[in-house]
Protein backbone atom coordinates (compact mmCIF):
# COMPACT_ATOMS: atom_id res chain seq x y z
CA UNK A 1 0.00 0.00 0.00
CA UNK A 2 2.75 2.42 0.61
CA UNK A 3 4.09 1.66 -2.63
CA UNK A 4 0.71 2.79 -3.63
CA UNK A 5 0.69 5.79 -2.54
CA UNK A 6 4.65 6.94 -3.13
CA UNK A 7 3.72 7.38 -6.29
CA UNK A 8 0.18 9.38 -5.51
CA UNK A 9 2.10 12.42 -6.04
CA UNK A 10 2.05 13.25 -9.58
CA UNK A 11 5.73 14.59 -9.80
CA UNK A 12 6.65 11.14 -9.00
CA UNK A 13 3.86 9.59 -11.77
CA UNK A 14 5.72 11.18 -14.22
CA UNK A 15 9.22 10.51 -13.43
CA UNK A 16 8.09 6.85 -13.15
CA UNK A 17 6.25 6.69 -16.50
CA UNK A 18 8.38 8.62 -18.26
CA UNK A 19 11.54 6.07 -16.99
CA UNK A 20 8.97 3.12 -18.02
CA UNK A 21 7.87 4.29 -21.13
CA UNK A 22 9.88 4.12 -23.96
CA UNK A 23 10.05 0.53 -22.90
CA UNK A 24 6.96 -0.27 -22.72
CA UNK A 25 6.48 1.24 -25.85
CA UNK A 26 9.23 -0.84 -27.80
CA UNK A 27 7.97 -3.90 -25.92
CA UNK A 28 4.51 -3.18 -27.54
CA UNK A 29 6.31 -2.57 -30.88
CA UNK A 30 8.19 -6.12 -30.75
CA UNK A 31 5.31 -8.24 -29.27
CA UNK A 32 2.85 -6.74 -32.12
CA UNK A 33 5.02 -7.08 -35.07
CA UNK A 34 6.61 -10.84 -33.64
CA UNK A 35 2.66 -11.60 -33.23
CA UNK A 36 1.39 -10.51 -36.41
CA UNK A 37 4.69 -12.39 -38.08
CA UNK A 38 3.97 -15.55 -36.36
CA UNK A 39 0.09 -15.02 -37.03
CA UNK A 40 0.50 -15.16 -40.89
CA UNK A 41 2.57 -18.67 -40.83
CA UNK A 42 0.25 -20.69 -38.95
CA UNK A 43 -1.72 -23.25 -40.98
CA UNK A 44 -5.16 -22.86 -41.24
CA UNK A 45 -7.59 -24.24 -38.89
CA UNK A 46 -9.63 -27.80 -39.54
CA UNK A 47 -12.89 -25.95 -38.39
CA UNK A 48 -12.05 -22.48 -38.87
CA UNK A 49 -10.03 -22.22 -41.75
CA UNK A 50 -8.22 -19.43 -42.71
CA UNK A 51 -10.35 -17.17 -40.66
CA UNK A 52 -8.43 -18.65 -37.47
CA UNK A 53 -6.51 -15.38 -38.18
CA UNK A 54 -9.28 -13.49 -36.39
CA UNK A 55 -8.17 -15.10 -33.59
CA UNK A 56 -5.32 -13.09 -33.51
CA UNK A 57 -6.86 -9.66 -33.39
CA UNK A 58 -10.34 -10.64 -31.73
CA UNK A 59 -9.64 -12.68 -28.87
CA UNK A 60 -6.46 -9.62 -27.61
CA UNK A 61 -9.19 -7.00 -28.01
CA UNK A 62 -11.73 -8.35 -25.59
CA UNK A 63 -8.66 -9.19 -23.35
CA UNK A 64 -8.24 -5.37 -23.16
CA UNK A 65 -11.38 -4.67 -22.96
CA UNK A 66 -11.79 -6.48 -19.50
CA UNK A 67 -8.54 -5.56 -18.29
CA UNK A 68 -9.40 -1.85 -18.56
CA UNK A 69 -12.69 -2.48 -16.41
CA UNK A 70 -10.92 -4.03 -14.08
CA UNK A 71 -8.18 -1.61 -13.93
CA UNK A 72 -10.73 1.45 -14.13
CA UNK A 73 -12.56 -0.66 -10.92
CA UNK A 74 -9.38 -1.26 -9.13
CA UNK A 75 -8.84 2.64 -9.10
CA UNK A 76 -12.09 3.44 -8.46
CA UNK A 77 -11.84 1.55 -4.70
CA UNK A 78 -8.24 3.04 -4.64
CA UNK A 79 -10.48 6.29 -5.10
CA UNK A 80 -13.07 5.90 -2.50
CA UNK A 81 -11.72 3.59 0.17
CA UNK A 82 -8.06 5.05 -0.01
CA UNK A 83 -8.93 8.58 -1.22
CA UNK A 84 -5.85 7.68 -3.63
CA UNK A 85 -5.53 11.26 -5.97
CA UNK A 86 -4.36 9.80 -8.47
CA UNK A 87 -6.79 7.11 -8.80
CA UNK A 88 -9.48 9.20 -9.91
CA UNK A 89 -7.46 10.46 -12.85
CA UNK A 90 -6.27 7.17 -13.83
CA UNK A 91 -9.70 5.59 -13.89
CA UNK A 92 -10.87 8.49 -16.37
CA UNK A 93 -8.30 8.05 -18.76
CA UNK A 94 -8.52 4.66 -19.42
CA UNK A 95 -12.22 4.96 -19.91
CA UNK A 96 -12.14 5.72 -24.40
CA UNK A 97 -9.36 2.74 -24.34
CA UNK A 98 -11.45 0.01 -22.96
CA UNK A 99 -14.51 1.09 -25.27
CA UNK A 100 -12.56 1.55 -28.40
CA UNK A 101 -11.05 -2.16 -27.33
CA UNK A 102 -14.62 -3.21 -26.59
CA UNK A 103 -15.93 -1.69 -29.53
CA UNK A 104 -12.62 -3.56 -31.56
CA UNK A 105 -13.57 -6.72 -30.38
CA UNK A 106 -17.30 -6.64 -31.20
CA UNK A 107 -16.27 -5.41 -34.91
CA UNK A 108 -13.71 -8.19 -35.34
CA UNK A 109 -16.09 -10.82 -33.83
CA UNK A 110 -19.07 -9.97 -36.26
CA UNK A 111 -16.65 -10.50 -38.96
CA UNK A 112 -15.57 -13.71 -37.40
CA UNK A 113 -19.31 -13.93 -37.33
CA UNK A 114 -20.03 -13.89 -41.11
CA UNK A 115 -17.95 -16.78 -42.65
CA UNK A 116 -18.55 -18.84 -39.31
CA UNK A 117 -22.26 -18.52 -38.89
CA UNK A 118 -23.47 -16.56 -42.31
CA UNK A 119 -24.37 -13.26 -40.92
CA UNK A 120 -22.85 -10.86 -39.11
CA UNK A 121 -24.52 -10.65 -35.74
CA UNK A 122 -26.14 -13.94 -34.24
CA UNK A 123 -26.00 -13.02 -30.82
CA UNK A 124 -23.64 -15.15 -29.74
CA UNK A 125 -23.18 -15.10 -25.37
CA UNK A 126 -19.32 -13.28 -25.33
CA UNK A 127 -20.70 -10.87 -28.33
CA UNK A 128 -23.47 -10.10 -26.57
CA UNK A 129 -21.90 -9.80 -23.21
CA UNK A 130 -19.13 -7.32 -24.67
CA UNK A 131 -22.22 -5.47 -26.14
CA UNK A 132 -23.19 -4.52 -22.83
CA UNK A 133 -19.85 -3.81 -21.51
CA UNK A 134 -19.56 -0.98 -23.99
CA UNK A 135 -22.45 0.08 -22.67
CA UNK A 136 -21.07 -0.04 -19.19
CA UNK A 137 -17.95 1.78 -20.63
CA UNK A 138 -20.31 4.15 -22.17
CA UNK A 139 -22.67 5.43 -19.35
CA UNK A 140 -19.26 5.55 -16.92
CA UNK A 141 -17.59 8.15 -19.41
CA UNK A 142 -21.32 9.83 -19.58
CA UNK A 143 -21.56 10.29 -15.82
CA UNK A 144 -18.01 11.72 -15.93
CA UNK A 145 -19.34 14.25 -18.13
CA UNK A 146 -22.48 14.98 -17.13
CA UNK A 147 -21.45 16.10 -13.55
CA UNK A 148 -19.84 19.42 -13.38
CA UNK A 149 -17.66 19.22 -9.86
CA UNK A 150 -15.14 17.39 -10.73
CA UNK A 151 -14.76 15.56 -7.40
CA UNK A 152 -18.48 14.58 -6.96
CA UNK A 153 -17.64 13.23 -10.64
CA UNK A 154 -14.69 11.49 -9.72
CA UNK A 155 -16.65 9.77 -6.86
CA UNK A 156 -20.14 9.26 -8.65
CA UNK A 157 -18.18 7.59 -11.81
CA UNK A 158 -16.22 4.96 -8.56
CA UNK A 159 -19.22 4.27 -7.37
CA UNK A 160 -20.65 3.14 -10.63
CA UNK A 161 -17.57 1.36 -11.19
CA UNK A 162 -17.93 -1.17 -8.86
CA UNK A 163 -21.27 -1.05 -8.90
CA UNK A 164 -20.89 -2.56 -12.76
CA UNK A 165 -17.55 -5.01 -11.77
CA UNK A 166 -19.95 -6.57 -9.31
CA UNK A 167 -22.11 -6.80 -11.86
CA UNK A 168 -20.23 -7.69 -14.86
CA UNK A 169 -19.84 -11.56 -13.74
CA UNK A 170 -24.03 -11.60 -13.30
CA UNK A 171 -24.35 -10.38 -16.45
CA UNK A 172 -22.06 -13.24 -17.92
CA UNK A 173 -23.97 -15.97 -16.63
CA UNK A 174 -27.18 -14.74 -17.16
CA UNK A 175 -25.99 -14.51 -20.95
CA UNK A 176 -24.81 -17.17 -21.02
CA UNK A 177 -27.57 -18.55 -19.73
CA UNK A 178 -29.69 -16.97 -22.01
CA UNK A 179 -28.05 -18.68 -24.80
CA UNK A 180 -28.25 -21.67 -24.10
CA UNK A 181 -31.97 -21.20 -23.26
CA UNK A 182 -32.01 -20.17 -26.96
CA UNK A 183 -29.22 -22.39 -28.17
CA UNK A 184 -26.67 -19.67 -29.41
CA UNK A 185 -23.06 -20.22 -31.40
CA UNK A 186 -20.03 -19.90 -30.59
CA UNK A 187 -17.21 -18.65 -32.50
CA UNK A 188 -14.40 -19.21 -30.00
CA UNK A 189 -14.73 -22.71 -28.36
CA UNK A 190 -12.11 -22.16 -25.50
CA UNK A 191 -9.53 -24.93 -26.60
CA UNK A 192 -6.89 -23.67 -28.71
CA UNK A 193 -4.48 -25.63 -30.78
CA UNK A 194 -0.63 -25.53 -29.82
CA UNK A 195 0.55 -23.90 -32.76
CA UNK A 196 -2.07 -21.01 -32.68
CA UNK A 197 -0.89 -20.62 -29.21
CA UNK A 198 1.90 -18.70 -29.19
CA UNK A 199 0.74 -16.11 -31.45
CA UNK A 200 -2.32 -15.23 -29.45
CA UNK A 201 -0.47 -15.06 -26.06
CA UNK A 202 1.74 -12.98 -27.78
CA UNK A 203 -0.33 -10.55 -29.61
CA UNK A 204 -2.15 -10.31 -26.21
CA UNK A 205 1.03 -9.52 -24.19
CA UNK A 206 1.13 -6.56 -27.21
CA UNK A 207 -2.21 -5.41 -27.21
CA UNK A 208 -2.24 -5.02 -23.42
CA UNK A 209 1.30 -3.18 -23.44
CA UNK A 210 -0.28 -0.80 -26.17
CA UNK A 211 -3.11 -0.29 -23.81
CA UNK A 212 -0.34 0.50 -20.79
CA UNK A 213 1.67 2.86 -22.79
CA UNK A 214 -1.15 4.45 -24.06
CA UNK A 215 -2.99 4.69 -19.99
CA UNK A 216 0.01 6.19 -18.94
CA UNK A 217 0.55 9.03 -21.54
CA UNK A 218 -2.80 9.86 -21.07
CA UNK A 219 -2.79 9.54 -17.11
CA UNK A 220 0.81 12.08 -18.05
CA UNK A 221 -1.43 14.78 -20.16
CA UNK A 222 -3.86 14.72 -17.34
CA UNK A 223 -1.64 15.89 -14.90
CA UNK A 224 -0.41 18.34 -17.40
CA UNK A 225 -3.75 19.39 -18.14
CA UNK A 226 -4.13 20.12 -14.21
CA UNK A 227 -1.54 22.17 -13.79
CA UNK A 228 -1.84 24.23 -16.51
CA UNK A 229 -5.54 24.68 -15.30
CA UNK A 230 -3.89 25.70 -11.84
CA UNK A 231 -1.51 28.19 -13.60
CA UNK A 232 -4.60 29.80 -15.21
CA UNK A 233 -6.39 30.38 -12.17
CA UNK A 234 -3.52 31.36 -9.88
CA UNK A 235 -3.13 34.71 -12.88
CA UNK B 1 -45.06 4.65 14.22
CA UNK B 2 -41.64 3.79 13.09
CA UNK B 3 -39.49 6.54 11.10
CA UNK B 4 -39.08 4.19 8.49
CA UNK B 5 -42.62 3.51 7.94
CA UNK B 6 -43.65 7.44 7.78
CA UNK B 7 -40.93 8.04 5.37
CA UNK B 8 -42.57 5.29 3.22
CA UNK B 9 -46.14 6.56 3.68
CA UNK B 10 -44.76 9.88 2.80
CA UNK B 11 -43.05 9.31 -0.16
CA UNK B 12 -46.40 7.45 -1.77
CA UNK B 13 -48.42 9.80 -0.85
CA UNK B 14 -45.44 12.39 -2.84
CA UNK B 15 -45.67 10.06 -5.52
CA UNK B 16 -49.63 9.78 -6.03
CA UNK B 17 -49.94 13.18 -5.81
CA UNK B 18 -47.22 14.25 -8.31
CA UNK B 19 -49.17 13.67 -11.96
CA UNK B 20 -49.99 9.97 -10.88
CA UNK B 21 -46.88 7.97 -11.95
CA UNK B 22 -48.66 5.29 -11.79
CA UNK B 23 -51.01 6.11 -14.13
CA UNK B 24 -48.30 6.94 -16.55
CA UNK B 25 -46.73 4.34 -16.10
CA UNK B 26 -49.52 2.03 -16.90
CA UNK B 27 -50.25 4.26 -20.16
CA UNK B 28 -46.49 4.07 -21.18
CA UNK B 29 -46.89 -0.18 -20.57
CA UNK B 30 -49.91 -0.10 -22.12
CA UNK B 31 -48.94 2.08 -25.40
CA UNK B 32 -45.43 -0.15 -25.80
CA UNK B 33 -47.48 -3.22 -25.58
CA UNK B 34 -49.65 -1.41 -28.17
CA UNK B 35 -47.40 -0.29 -30.32
CA UNK B 36 -45.52 -3.64 -30.96
CA UNK B 37 -48.02 -5.43 -32.38
CA UNK B 38 -48.28 -2.68 -34.67
CA UNK B 39 -44.80 -2.55 -35.49
CA UNK B 40 -44.07 -6.54 -35.82
CA UNK B 41 -47.61 -7.73 -37.17
CA UNK B 42 -50.75 -9.35 -35.78
CA UNK B 43 -49.16 -13.16 -36.37
CA UNK B 44 -50.26 -14.54 -32.90
CA UNK B 45 -47.55 -17.00 -32.67
CA UNK B 46 -45.10 -14.35 -33.18
CA UNK B 47 -46.80 -12.32 -30.69
CA UNK B 48 -47.17 -15.16 -27.94
CA UNK B 49 -43.10 -15.99 -28.75
CA UNK B 50 -42.24 -12.44 -28.05
CA UNK B 51 -44.87 -11.65 -25.08
CA UNK B 52 -42.21 -12.37 -22.39
CA UNK B 53 -39.49 -10.23 -24.01
CA UNK B 54 -41.92 -7.09 -25.09
CA UNK B 55 -43.47 -7.06 -21.76
CA UNK B 56 -40.55 -7.40 -19.63
CA UNK B 57 -38.33 -4.86 -21.71
CA UNK B 58 -41.81 -2.57 -22.03
CA UNK B 59 -42.42 -2.99 -17.74
CA UNK B 60 -38.60 -2.14 -17.15
CA UNK B 61 -38.70 1.45 -19.54
CA UNK B 62 -42.14 2.37 -18.10
CA UNK B 63 -40.69 1.84 -14.79
CA UNK B 64 -38.04 4.09 -15.65
CA UNK B 65 -39.64 7.21 -16.53
CA UNK B 66 -40.88 8.14 -12.75
CA UNK B 67 -36.78 7.03 -11.42
CA UNK B 68 -35.14 10.48 -11.91
CA UNK B 69 -37.47 12.52 -9.57
CA UNK B 70 -36.71 9.62 -7.01
CA UNK B 71 -34.58 12.04 -4.77
CA UNK B 72 -34.73 14.69 -6.95
CA UNK B 73 -37.38 16.46 -5.35
CA UNK B 74 -36.25 16.09 -1.86
CA UNK B 75 -32.87 17.17 -3.08
CA UNK B 76 -34.11 20.18 -4.76
CA UNK B 77 -36.07 21.64 -1.80
CA UNK B 78 -33.24 20.56 0.89
CA UNK B 79 -35.43 17.80 2.75
CA UNK B 80 -32.70 15.48 1.51
CA UNK B 81 -30.07 17.52 4.11
CA UNK B 82 -32.85 16.74 6.38
CA UNK B 83 -32.94 13.38 5.79
CA UNK B 84 -29.78 12.38 5.81
CA UNK B 85 -29.34 14.31 9.53
CA UNK B 86 -31.81 12.49 11.14
CA UNK B 87 -30.73 9.37 12.85
CA UNK B 88 -32.32 7.70 10.64
CA UNK B 89 -29.63 5.64 8.35
CA UNK B 90 -29.78 6.66 4.73
CA UNK B 91 -29.65 3.10 3.55
CA UNK B 92 -33.37 2.94 5.27
CA UNK B 93 -34.10 6.01 3.34
CA UNK B 94 -33.19 4.80 0.45
CA UNK B 95 -35.10 1.39 0.79
CA UNK B 96 -37.96 3.64 1.88
CA UNK B 97 -37.75 5.31 -1.29
CA UNK B 98 -37.18 1.90 -3.28
CA UNK B 99 -40.58 0.64 -1.53
CA UNK B 100 -42.38 3.59 -2.76
CA UNK B 101 -40.98 3.34 -5.86
CA UNK B 102 -41.78 0.43 -7.01
CA UNK B 103 -45.62 0.07 -4.95
CA UNK B 104 -45.85 3.07 -7.37
CA UNK B 105 -44.94 1.48 -10.32
CA UNK B 106 -43.55 -1.98 -10.34
CA UNK B 107 -46.77 -3.39 -8.85
CA UNK B 108 -49.61 -1.45 -10.52
CA UNK B 109 -47.36 -2.87 -13.84
CA UNK B 110 -47.72 -6.32 -12.59
CA UNK B 111 -51.34 -6.05 -11.71
CA UNK B 112 -52.07 -4.80 -15.68
CA UNK B 113 -49.67 -7.23 -17.01
CA UNK B 114 -52.01 -10.61 -17.15
CA UNK B 115 -54.59 -7.87 -19.46
CA UNK B 116 -51.69 -7.14 -21.98
CA UNK B 117 -50.70 -10.66 -22.12
CA UNK B 118 -53.90 -11.07 -23.43
CA UNK B 119 -53.13 -8.50 -26.45
CA UNK B 120 -50.11 -10.68 -27.35
CA UNK B 121 -52.01 -14.14 -27.22
CA UNK B 122 -50.03 -15.78 -24.84
CA UNK B 123 -51.75 -18.83 -23.16
CA UNK B 124 -52.76 -18.93 -19.26
CA UNK B 125 -49.77 -20.79 -18.22
CA UNK B 126 -46.97 -18.57 -19.50
CA UNK B 127 -49.17 -15.45 -18.71
CA UNK B 128 -49.19 -16.62 -14.82
CA UNK B 129 -45.24 -17.20 -14.78
CA UNK B 130 -45.54 -13.55 -16.22
CA UNK B 131 -47.15 -11.86 -13.83
CA UNK B 132 -44.89 -14.04 -10.82
CA UNK B 133 -41.88 -12.81 -12.66
CA UNK B 134 -42.69 -9.13 -13.10
CA UNK B 135 -43.51 -9.68 -8.79
CA UNK B 136 -40.39 -10.75 -8.14
CA UNK B 137 -38.43 -8.53 -10.77
CA UNK B 138 -39.52 -5.10 -10.66
CA UNK B 139 -38.60 -4.33 -7.35
CA UNK B 140 -34.80 -5.39 -8.68
CA UNK B 141 -35.76 -2.89 -11.33
CA UNK B 142 -36.51 -0.31 -8.59
CA UNK B 143 -33.46 -1.33 -6.51
CA UNK B 144 -31.08 -1.07 -9.30
CA UNK B 145 -32.80 2.43 -10.78
CA UNK B 146 -32.63 3.90 -7.53
CA UNK B 147 -28.89 3.28 -8.00
CA UNK B 148 -28.73 5.14 -10.88
CA UNK B 149 -31.13 7.95 -9.62
CA UNK B 150 -28.72 9.10 -7.07
CA UNK B 151 -25.89 8.50 -8.99
CA UNK B 152 -27.04 11.63 -11.28
CA UNK B 153 -29.91 13.77 -8.67
CA UNK B 154 -27.83 16.57 -8.87
CA UNK B 155 -28.24 16.48 -12.61
CA UNK B 156 -30.90 18.77 -14.08
CA UNK B 157 -31.17 16.82 -17.40
CA UNK B 158 -29.83 13.71 -15.42
CA UNK B 159 -32.99 11.86 -17.28
CA UNK B 160 -31.16 10.91 -20.34
CA UNK B 161 -27.77 9.37 -18.32
CA UNK B 162 -30.05 7.36 -16.17
CA UNK B 163 -31.09 4.52 -18.60
CA UNK B 164 -27.85 4.50 -19.93
CA UNK B 165 -26.70 3.97 -16.81
CA UNK B 166 -28.81 1.46 -15.34
CA UNK B 167 -30.12 -0.35 -18.55
CA UNK B 168 -27.15 -2.96 -18.98
CA UNK B 169 -27.19 -3.84 -15.26
CA UNK B 170 -31.07 -4.78 -15.36
CA UNK B 171 -30.19 -7.32 -18.47
CA UNK B 172 -30.29 -10.35 -15.60
CA UNK B 173 -33.70 -9.61 -14.69
CA UNK B 174 -34.71 -9.18 -17.82
CA UNK B 175 -33.18 -12.13 -19.20
CA UNK B 176 -34.45 -14.46 -16.75
CA UNK B 177 -37.87 -13.06 -16.41
CA UNK B 178 -38.36 -13.50 -20.28
CA UNK B 179 -36.77 -16.44 -20.04
CA UNK B 180 -38.98 -17.58 -17.88
CA UNK B 181 -41.74 -16.83 -19.49
CA UNK B 182 -40.58 -18.52 -22.47
CA UNK B 183 -39.59 -22.04 -21.08
CA UNK B 184 -43.78 -21.75 -20.04
CA UNK B 185 -44.72 -21.50 -23.07
CA UNK B 186 -42.36 -24.48 -24.63
CA UNK B 187 -44.27 -26.36 -21.70
CA UNK B 188 -40.51 -26.66 -20.23
CA UNK B 189 -39.98 -25.91 -16.15
CA UNK B 190 -40.22 -22.07 -15.22
CA UNK B 191 -38.68 -22.69 -11.89
CA UNK B 192 -34.84 -22.00 -12.78
CA UNK B 193 -35.51 -18.84 -14.50
CA UNK B 194 -37.99 -17.75 -11.99
CA UNK B 195 -35.05 -19.05 -9.18
CA UNK B 196 -32.25 -17.38 -10.46
CA UNK B 197 -34.42 -13.90 -11.13
CA UNK B 198 -35.32 -14.11 -7.00
CA UNK B 199 -31.52 -14.61 -6.74
CA UNK B 200 -31.09 -11.25 -8.56
CA UNK B 201 -33.56 -9.16 -7.03
CA UNK B 202 -32.95 -10.44 -3.18
CA UNK B 203 -29.67 -9.56 -4.09
CA UNK B 204 -30.31 -6.15 -5.80
CA UNK B 205 -32.36 -5.41 -3.25
CA UNK B 206 -30.21 -6.07 -0.59
CA UNK B 207 -27.31 -4.51 -1.35
CA UNK B 208 -28.69 -1.45 -3.86
CA UNK B 209 -29.49 0.79 -0.97
CA UNK B 210 -25.88 0.99 0.49
CA UNK B 211 -24.61 2.22 -3.46
CA UNK B 212 -27.94 4.24 -3.53
CA UNK B 213 -27.15 6.06 0.33
CA UNK B 214 -23.02 6.63 -0.63
CA UNK B 215 -24.21 8.09 -3.87
CA UNK B 216 -26.72 10.37 -2.13
CA UNK B 217 -23.84 11.26 0.59
CA UNK B 218 -21.44 12.30 -1.89
CA UNK B 219 -24.32 14.45 -3.98
CA UNK B 220 -25.11 16.69 -0.36
CA UNK B 221 -21.50 17.41 -0.44
CA UNK B 222 -20.49 14.99 2.51
CA UNK C 1 3.95 -15.83 -45.40
CA UNK C 2 0.55 -17.16 -45.59
CA UNK C 3 -1.52 -14.05 -46.87
CA UNK C 4 -3.62 -16.24 -49.12
CA UNK C 5 -6.64 -16.60 -46.78
CA UNK C 6 -9.02 -17.97 -49.90
CA UNK C 7 -12.64 -17.08 -50.10
CA UNK C 8 -12.96 -15.44 -46.33
CA UNK C 9 -10.33 -12.87 -47.19
CA UNK C 10 -13.00 -10.41 -47.32
CA UNK C 11 -13.86 -10.85 -43.97
CA UNK C 12 -10.16 -11.26 -42.56
CA UNK C 13 -8.52 -8.41 -43.99
CA UNK C 14 -11.42 -5.39 -43.03
CA UNK C 15 -11.01 -6.65 -39.95
CA UNK C 16 -7.54 -6.50 -39.79
CA UNK C 17 -7.31 -3.17 -41.17
CA UNK C 18 -10.05 -1.95 -39.17
CA UNK C 19 -7.81 -2.50 -36.12
CA UNK C 20 -4.79 -1.40 -37.96
CA UNK C 21 -6.98 1.82 -38.41
CA UNK C 22 -8.13 1.97 -34.86
CA UNK C 23 -4.74 1.53 -32.85
CA UNK C 24 -2.87 3.71 -34.98
CA UNK C 25 -5.77 6.41 -34.79
CA UNK C 26 -5.88 6.00 -30.86
CA UNK C 27 -2.15 5.90 -30.64
CA UNK C 28 -1.93 9.62 -32.69
CA UNK C 29 -4.50 10.96 -30.91
CA UNK C 30 -3.38 9.76 -27.48
CA UNK C 31 0.12 11.54 -28.61
CA UNK C 32 -0.96 14.89 -30.25
CA UNK C 33 -3.35 15.47 -26.85
CA UNK C 34 -0.06 15.00 -25.13
CA UNK C 35 1.86 17.25 -27.29
CA UNK C 36 -1.17 19.55 -27.15
CA UNK C 37 -1.08 20.16 -23.15
CA UNK C 38 2.90 20.15 -23.30
CA UNK C 39 3.30 22.65 -25.52
CA UNK C 40 0.12 24.56 -23.37
CA UNK C 41 1.89 24.34 -19.92
CA UNK C 42 5.17 25.52 -21.47
CA UNK C 43 3.16 28.60 -23.07
CA UNK C 44 1.88 29.43 -19.67
CA UNK C 45 5.22 28.89 -17.78
CA UNK C 46 6.82 30.98 -20.69
CA UNK C 47 3.97 33.72 -19.23
CA UNK C 48 4.38 33.13 -15.61
CA UNK C 49 6.03 35.22 -14.06
CA UNK C 50 4.94 38.54 -15.61
CA UNK C 51 1.36 36.95 -15.51
CA UNK C 52 1.15 36.13 -11.58
CA UNK C 53 1.39 39.93 -10.75
CA UNK C 54 -1.98 40.90 -10.42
Amino acid sequence: MNFLFRYANPHEFMRLSGAVLPFTAVATMLCLAVGLYLGFRVPPDYQQGTTIALLFIHVPADVVAEFAYGAIAVCSLLSLVWRHPLADTAARAAAPFGALFTALGLVTGSLWGKPMWGTYWVWDARLTSFLLLLFLYLGYMALWNAIEDETRAARAAAILALVGVVNIPIIKFSVDWWSTLHQGESIVSGKVAPVYLWPLLIMMLGYVLLFLTLWMVRIRTAILERRARNLMQAN
Amino acid sequence: MSPVVTLLLRDIRLAARSGGSAALALSFFALVATLVPLGVGADLHLLARVAGGILWVAAVLAALLSLDRLFQGDFEDGSLDVIALSPLPLELTALAKITAHWLSTGLPLTLLSPLLALLFNLPPQPTLILFVSLLIGTPAVSAVGAIGASLTLSLKRGGLILPLIILPLLAPAVIFGAGAVSLALDRLGAASALGLLAAFAFAAVLLSPFAAAASVRLNLGG
Amino acid sequence: MNFDMGPYGVYIWPAYGISALALIGITLWTLAAWRRAKARLAALEKRGPAATKT
